[in-house]
This record gives C-alpha cells, sequence and structure tokens, in this order.
C-alpha cells in the first residue's frame, strides 16, 4: 500500500424528503488499498456508493478522482458513464447480468457499440484472458451466465469492471450471496488484484471479514461518518461499538409487571424461499404490559415473523396462540379480529393506499363497521367526522381528510397508520420498522405511543434494526439471526451487536 | 438533463382539461392527412359536423352508435379500476350476443317485461363467465390475463362461425350464417318512429350511473379501488384481494355481454359474425380517454361514436376514406395518453450535472 490518493469523497451529502442519508461524508482511499465501509442496515453506504458511481445526484459536496497519470480531477456527479469513464467499477448486491448471454458477451456488453462489436472479440478475449490469469478470477468464457453459480456470476461482474480498465472496484456486500468458501477465494482475489494497484472499496456489516481482509475501516452511522481506524488497530468490540453508537436516548418509562400472554410461538416454523422468509422453530412469549425488541440485521427472518403475525403468511409446523387461543386459518382479517393491530414496515408499500384519500385509508380495516358502512353502502359523514378527530389525535398533519394519502409526509403517513391501528385498541401490537426514516419529533411520538399502548395493557412486538430504539424501548431484548431467536439476557449493546452478527448464540 | 417528477395532485382542471385537449388536438393532427388526400379541410369537417349534428337521424344514428361503447366502455373500465386488463369484452359482447340468441329465438315464451330482462341477465352471465374463467387463472396460477382475455377473442369468434354454420343457423337464412330472428317479445323498444335508436341506450345510462354510485359510494367499490391503487396494502387491510379481483371480472364481463344483448335486440334483431365493428377493442380507448370514468365513459364514448358517424359522412361526401374515423380515434387515445402523463408528471429541465 502506498500513500498516492486515487479517489476522495468531499463532504457529500444526499437527502430523500425529510430523510438525511448522508450528511456531509467525507473518505478518501489509496492506491492498492482495501477499504471496508461499515454499518448498520439504512447507515447510508449503498446510497454513498450510489452518488460514487453517479445513480444518485448528492445535494452536496465532490468527489475527485485520481486520473491514469495519478492527477486528482473532479468527476462529473450524477453520470454513470463519467464514473465509468473515470475508472470506477462497481458489483452491485443484485447482479445485472443477463441470463442467456455467454459470460464473453456479458461482459463486452455496453463496452463497445455493437457495430464493431464482431471484429474486436478475438482481442476481447485475450484481454480477459490475461485478466484472469493476474487476479486468478477463472470463469468459462463460453459459458451461459444462467449456468452460473453465484460467485461464478460475481466473477463475471468483476471481470466486466476490470475489462472496462477500473481502477477503484466497488463491492456491494459481495459476500452476501457467497458461501464462506465461496468468500475465502473472492478475497484471495480481491488481494492479488490490489497488488496490481487496484484499489477497493467493499461494503459489509459482516465483522469477521471486515477484520481479516481490509486494510482501513470506516464506519457510518445515521448517515454520517462516525469513525475511520486502520483494521490493525480494530478489534470486534471496538467496531461494534463504533457502529452501534455509544450514546443511550433515554425516554421515560416506569417498570410494569407482565400480565398474561398476548402472543404465543411453539416451535413455530416458516419455510420461506430463503433466509429472509423462513423461521426455524422458534418459540417466543409476549405478555400484556410489556414491549419485546427484537434486534438483527436485516434479512435474518424478520419479514417472516412480521408476515405470520399479520396473517400473511402460513406457519408449516407449530402453533401461534393470540391471547390463549391458538390461530388455525392465517389470515389479515382473522389476526384483526383476534386483536393485532399491525404497523407495517414499509408503510407506503403495505401501509397505506397512496392514491385514497386520508379519510379512507383511515377506515380500510373497518369496512365491515357499522360506522363505516350501512347496507353495503359507505357514510360519508360519519367516515369524514370520524377522520377529522382522529386526525386530531393523532396530529396528522397534510393537505386535509380528502387530500391523497400519499401527499402526506413519511411521519405523517406513520401517524395516520397508527391511528388506525391504535383506534381499534388491539392486544398485541406489532410494529415493523415503526420510526425507519421518520425524523426525531415523529419517532418519537411513535415510541411514546407504543408505551402508551404498553401501559393500558397491550404487549408489543417491536422488530428493529436500530438497536437504540429496540434499547430505550422494550423490556426484554430477542436477537433474531438466521431465521431464530435467541434471548439478550443483556443490555449490553456491544454483547448484544456480537449477538446480532452471529458471533455468538 | 430532463428530469421528469410528479407532481403534488393534478388539479381537477387537468382532470377534465386533459381528455377535452387531447380529443381537439387530435381533430386538428387529423387535417394533416385530410390536407394530403387533396380534401378541403374546413368543408370536411363542416361535412363532419353534419353527419353528426345535421339532422335527427344524423344525431341518433350517433347515440346508436354509441350505445355498445357505453357499455364496452364501462366493462373496460370497471375491470381496470381493479388493474385487472381485459382486453376480452369483444369476445364476451359475442358470448352475450349468444345467449340472447339462444333465449331469446323461441326457447322461452314470455311477454316483453320478463323476457327481456331474461336475455339481458343471460347475456350478462355469458359475457361475466367469459371473464370469470381468465380471472381464476390470473389469481389462481398467475396467467396474464392480457393475453388470455385477448386471446379468447379469436376463440370464441371462431366458435361463434361454428354455431351459426350449425345449432344456431337459421333454417330460413337462405344457407347466410346467421341466426334465428329474435322474437317480438324479446326486442328492445325502439325510441322514436322510424329511428334505430332503441332503449339499450336508456339501459346503457342507467348501468354507467349505478357503476359511478357504486364505484364511489359503495364499500365494494372501495374495495375495488384499492385492490386497483396498491394491492398489497390491501391484503393488509384484510381486503380479499382475489375475491374482489372476481367480482370485478364478472361486473366488466357482464357489461360486455349486455352490449351485445343490446346490439342483437335493440338493433339487428339477428346475431352474425359482423355484429361488432370491434366495439370490444374500441371500448378500451373509449374508457382510457374517460379517464375510468363511468360518467366520462358516457361523453367519450359520444364522442368517439361521433368521429365514427361524423367521418362515414365525410368520406361520402368528400371522397376521402372513412379510415380518418379510426385515425381520429387512435390519435385521441395517444394524446390523452401523453396528456395524462404530462396532468402527472413534471418535466423540468436541470443542468447537465448541475446539482
Amino acid at each position: 500500500m502506498t500513500n498516492t490518493r486515487v479517489l476522495s469523497l468531499n463532504n457529500l451529502s444526499k437527502r430523500f424528503g425529510s430523510v438525511v442519508a448522508n450528511d456531509a461524508v467525507s473518505i478518501e482511499l489509496h492506491r492498492g488499498e482495501v477499504l471496508a465501509l461499515l454499518g448498520e442496515n439504512g447507515a447510508g453506504k449503498t446510497t454513498l456508493m450510489n452518488m460514487l458511481f453517479g445513480h444518485y445526484l448528492p445535494d452536496g459536496g465532490s468527489i475527485d478522482v485520481a486520473d491514469e497519470s495519478g492527477d486528482m480531477r473532479p468527476l462529473t456527479l450524477g453520470h454513470p458513464q463519467a464514473a465509468l469513464e473515470a475508472g470506477i467499477g462497481m458489483v452491485h448486491q443484485h447482479f445485472t447480468l443477463a441470463e442467456n448471454l455467454t459470460v464473453l458477451d456479458s461482459i463486452l456488453l455496453g463496452s463497445e457499440s455493437l457495430l464493431a462489436w464482431r471484429h474486436k472479440r478475438k482481442a476481447a478475449r485475450a484481454k480477459v484472458g490475461r485478466i484472469m490469469q493476474r487476479t486468478g478470477l477463472t470463469v468459462g468464457l463460453d459459458e451461459q451466465i444462467g449456468k452460473l453459480t453465484v460467485g461464478e456470476r460475481q466473477r463475471v461482474e468483476i471481470l466486466k469492471a476490470l475489462y472496462h480498465d477500473a481502477r477503484i472496484l466497488v463491492l456491494d456486500e459481495p459476500t452476501a450471496v457467497l458461501t464462506p468458501q465461496e468468500a475465502d477465494t473472492l478475497f484471495e482475489n480481491i488481494g492479488a488484484m490490489t497488488k496490481d494497484g487496484l484499489s477497493v472499496i467493499f461494503i459489509s456489516h459482516k465483522l469477521r471479514e471486515v477484520l481479516a481482509f481490509s486494510h482501513r475501516i470506516s464506519v457510518l452511522r445515521h448517515g454520517k461518518l462516525v469513525g475511520e481506524i486502520a483494521t490493525s488497530d480494530a478489534d470486534e468490540r471496538v467496531i461494534a461499538r463504533m457502529m452501534v453508537g455509544a450514546d443511550t436516548p433515554t425516554t421515560p418509562r416506569e417498570a410494569m409487571a407482565p400480565g398474561a400472554p398476548v402472543l404465543a410461538l411453539k416451535t413455530t416454523t416458516v419455510k420461506g424461499d430463503s433466509a429472509r422468509t423462513s423461521l426455524h422453530a422458534v418459540d417466543l412469549t409476549i405478555h400484556a404490559h410489556e414491549i419485546v425488541g427484537i434486534a438483527g440485521v436485516s434479512g435474518n427472518g424478520q419479514s417472516a415473523l412480521a408476515r405470520l403475525v399479520s396473517g400473511l403468511a402460513t406457519p408449516d409446523s407449530g402453533e401461534l396462540l393470540i391471547s390463549g387461543k391458538p390461530i388455525h386459518r392465517f389470515t389479515p382479517p382473522v389476526m384483526q379480529k383476534a386483536g393485532v393491530g399491525r404497523i407495517p414496515e414499509d408503510r407506503h408499500h403495505d401501509g397505506i393506499i397512496g392514491a385514497m384519500s386520508v379519510a379512507e385509508n383511515l377506515v380500510i380495516e373497518r369496512l365491515r363497521d357499522s360506522d363505516v358502512q350501512k347496507y353495503g353502502f359507505l357514510q360519508q359523514n360519519s367516515i369524514r367526522s370520524h377522520a377529522q378527530d382522529l386526525c386530531k389525535d393523532y396530529d396528522v398533519r397534510g393537505p386535509g381528510i380528502d387530500a391523497d394519502a400519499r401527499l402526506l409526509s413519511g411521519g405523517n403517513i406513520q401517524k395516520l397508520i397508527l391511528a388506525r391501528v391504535f383506534e381499534c385498541m388491539p392486544d398485541l401490537i406489532l410494529a415493523n420498522q415503526p420510526t425507519r426514516g421518520l425524523d426525531m419529533g415523529a419517532a418519537a411520538e411513535v415510541a411514546r405511543r407504543l408505551l402508551e399502548a404498553r401501559a393500558r395493557g397491550a404487549g408489543v412486538l417491536l422488530i428493529s434494526e436500530d438497536l437504540d430504539e429496540v434499547l430505550a424501548l422494550s423490556d426484554r431484548i430477542i436477537v433474531i439471526h438466521d431465521g431464530q431467536l435467541h434471548e439478550a439476557h443483556t443490555n449490553d449493546r456491544e454483547a448484544i451487536g456480537l449477538m446480532m452478527a452471529g458471533e455468538q448464540a | 438533463m430532463i428530469r421528469i417528477e410528479p407532481r403534488d395532485a393534478p388539479s381537477r382542471w387537468w382532470t377534465i382539461g386533459v381528455p377535452v385537449a387531447s380529443a381537439l388536438i387530435a381533430l386538428l393532427l387529423a387535417a394533416i392527412p385530410l390536407m394530403a388526400a387533396g380534401a378541403n379541410v374546413f368543408e370536411a369537417y363542416a361535412q363532419m359536423a353534419k353527419g353528426i349534428f345535421g339532422s335527427k337521424f344524423a344525431f341518433t344514428e350517433m347515440l346508436t352508435r354509441a350505445t355498445p361503447l357505453i357499455f364496452t366502455g364501462l366493462a373496460a373500465t370497471m375491470a381496470f379500476r381493479a388493474k385487472l386488463w381485459n382486453i376480452g369484452a369483444e369476445g364476451q359482447l359475442y358470448l352475450g350476443a349468444m345467449a340472447a340468441v339462444v333465449v331469446g329465438t323461441g326457447l322461452i315464451d314470455a311477454p316483453s317485461i320478463i323476457l327481456i330482462p331474461i336475455i339481458l341477465l343471460a347475456g350478462a352471465a355469458a359475457g361475466a363467465a367469459g371473464m370469470a374463467g381468465p380471472t381464476y387463472l390470473k389469481t389462481r396460477f398467475g396467467a396474464d390475463e392480457v393475453v388470455t382475455t385477448l386471446l379468447l377473442n379469436f376463440i370464441i369468434l371462431i366458435f361463434l362461425q361454428m354455431m351459426l354454420e350449425g345449432p344456431l343457423k337459421d333454417p330460413m337464412g337462405m344457407g347466410w350464417p346467421q341466426s334465428e330472428p329474435i322474437v317480438d317479445n324479446a326486442i328492445l323498444p325502439q325510441l322514436m318512429p322510424r329511428m334505430r335508436i332503441h332503449s339499450g341506450l336508456i339501459i346503457a345510462l342507467v348501468a354507467a350511473g349505478v357503476a359511478h354510485v357504486m364505484l364511489s359510494k359503495s364499500v365494494w367499490g372501495f374495495k375495488l379501488r384499492a385492490v386497483g391503487e396498491n394491492a398489497a396494502a390491501a391484503l393488509h387491510a384484510g381486503i380479499g384481494v382475489k375475491r374482489t379481483m372476481m367480482s370485478a371480472a364478472i361486473v366488466s364481463g357482464g357489461l360486455a355481454g349486455i352490449a351485445g344483448v343490446s346490439e342483437v335486440a335493440g338493433l339487428r334483431g339477428y346475431l352474425t359474425t359482423d355484429l361488432s365493428p370491434g366495439f370490444g377493442y374500441t371500448g378500451i380507448v373509449v374508457a382510457m380517454l374517460a379517464g375510468l370514468s363511468p360518467i366520462g365513459v358516457v361523453i367519450s364514448a359520444i364522442f368517439i361514436a361521433s368521429v365514427f358517424v361524423g367521418a362515414d359522412t365525410m368520406s361520402r361526401a368528400m371522397g376521402v376514406s372513412s379510415y380518418l374515423a379510426d385515425l381520429v380515434v387512435a390519435l385521441s387515445l395517444i394524446c390523452v395518453l401523453i396528456g395524462g402523463f404530462i396532468a402527472r408528471y413534471r418535466i423540468t429541465r436541470t443542468n447537465k450535472g448541475g446539482q
């Protein structure tokens, strides 16, 4: 590793609506260096890399990239083509290869004009061959992409970037889809490439591989760069603390004796297509007057748990009891009737119907109730006055109850959902990422309402990737990892952070 | 660099202004081929207007032509509002017409007051069945209803030919492939003496009114809109998405079926394979032009019928091709689609790579 700079991100900022995804982030990269970009989900890693690659236009800041002779030049922002020409290659988490092309065609695709293509294949084949020899990234050039393993496809993506003369390679969670053996091979190859002068940024939240294979670690939290450390000075504890933060926000809450169980899972298994959608024989009990926080890195089974309790997934084995009564049919109306209030993870996609009015969205779960309809016709007056009252009680602000719900801000959409859920006085509340993307005020309001429901006697299943939130609100914390639940008998964030990374069960 | 961003809220002015402006622009654009054909544009349009408003007969002819378009336009509207892409109204129309012929050519002998509702119901049921099948395949197996309903149109038309050469063939028809005539008691009453305009129009207007009320004021309409606008959220909220889709399919197919009944029992009196010059397909244009509003469907059906009837007159008087009508209709649709896009999105220019 030499000390020549090849890339510097200067005070990059990006906000989406009211959400600050990146707040004046500055990062430097040197020739031949492997930089690990670390952070929890939603910390802003991918946004930062998308700005580097021109997918997003930053709201502020600039990027300088070294040209072939090593002089730093400003990069035209917001243009992927400019990033490619400057020698930046990106391998996305989800590959972008066409299944029916051969490996060689995939590598060439987009690099030459279609007319000239035929003539250059021989030279291209030789060039790719040389790259494979140098880096050890081997794959049959005439194979069809569709027949390759995931690891081989990733190699094709990297080869493609190198074929485009990338001097800086960005890998977005490269090992997320790889087996441990494939991951080891990948990092050996990366090692070989950096000896050639290539610089690599890889995004990850796996502490072990970051420590084993990077030279330097930059940690993002809530869109801000919170730490940079040479890998040789770091250990898992240090990084875990940087990732989850050390500041504990305090929410006033009184101790309460848990009441009767409102939710019980008994060796419940949900078989999904992937870890994201699976639960393996989990046991979980939530009592009245209790908030149980599920902490974990996203994609470890949270969505399966949420779908199960929402009535959108049916367990393959095991039992689910609501307030002591077993549930046999798993549909949203059955769960509503049993007394489950549901705050969905993706409030825009699952929570509201954007093209319908605020008033209509407030009654969408109560279409059978007599104040909403008579003889199959909507009671507009009572729906509207009901909406006026709820919007006042829950401080839903926007262009009015007759306006489309999509016109509300994220925080007000969440308040609308809270109003709809809490109005029905549910015994169990599923709060899935209830404050994601909300500003402080709206987030505090959500927390207050959840604590209020707990005081009233509801049980709350709080699923969150924000460990601070889990720590602040939960009576008990359970870590979800790989579709399994492990009770954390501690409030120590470092210990929980390690459990989230699957380091110790 | 040009950026496209959604507008906050398309105003009421836009929702009415866009279709009207589109229709006018389409008529303007149609002047180009008219001029190319060597016709005097002003006189051509004057002839067209005469063909629509020139006489009581012309006007009632236009309304007669609009009648099936209101039904098929409503059929498309009710399905499309649930994001169910029913491209099969043409086939469902013929299913409805066949049912009307089966029931209405002597199978049942009853007074008009009973027989007319019976053939309407039979036609609606046949059309509904024609849409229920593809919808079941969609909700159960994920089969794309655009493909299934479109292809069913051809299957139904060939089935109709088979029936008209076989069981439904009129023995008195001199060998022509046509059905027996509808019995007098099943004929929809005329609205005016010596004019072809018939009470199918009244039924169509009532259907549009009912569709409007059901869509905006009933729980069923609420569910249908919810499923159409965001099926994931509707499902999460506990709305039976598949059931709602099936009910939209039945209503949509039923309306298309009634279009067939209305044409057979109101206008022609017997069934042939040229009963519909593409009313099912034109209904899609009618619905899109109307912004999927049942009341708008009435207006846009009248507009499109005017274009067709007017263009007929124009082509006879001016010696230009009556295909110009198709051109105007197609141009209106394109203009509406572009206009709808402009109403929903704002197009802004930013400096290249600027911030």
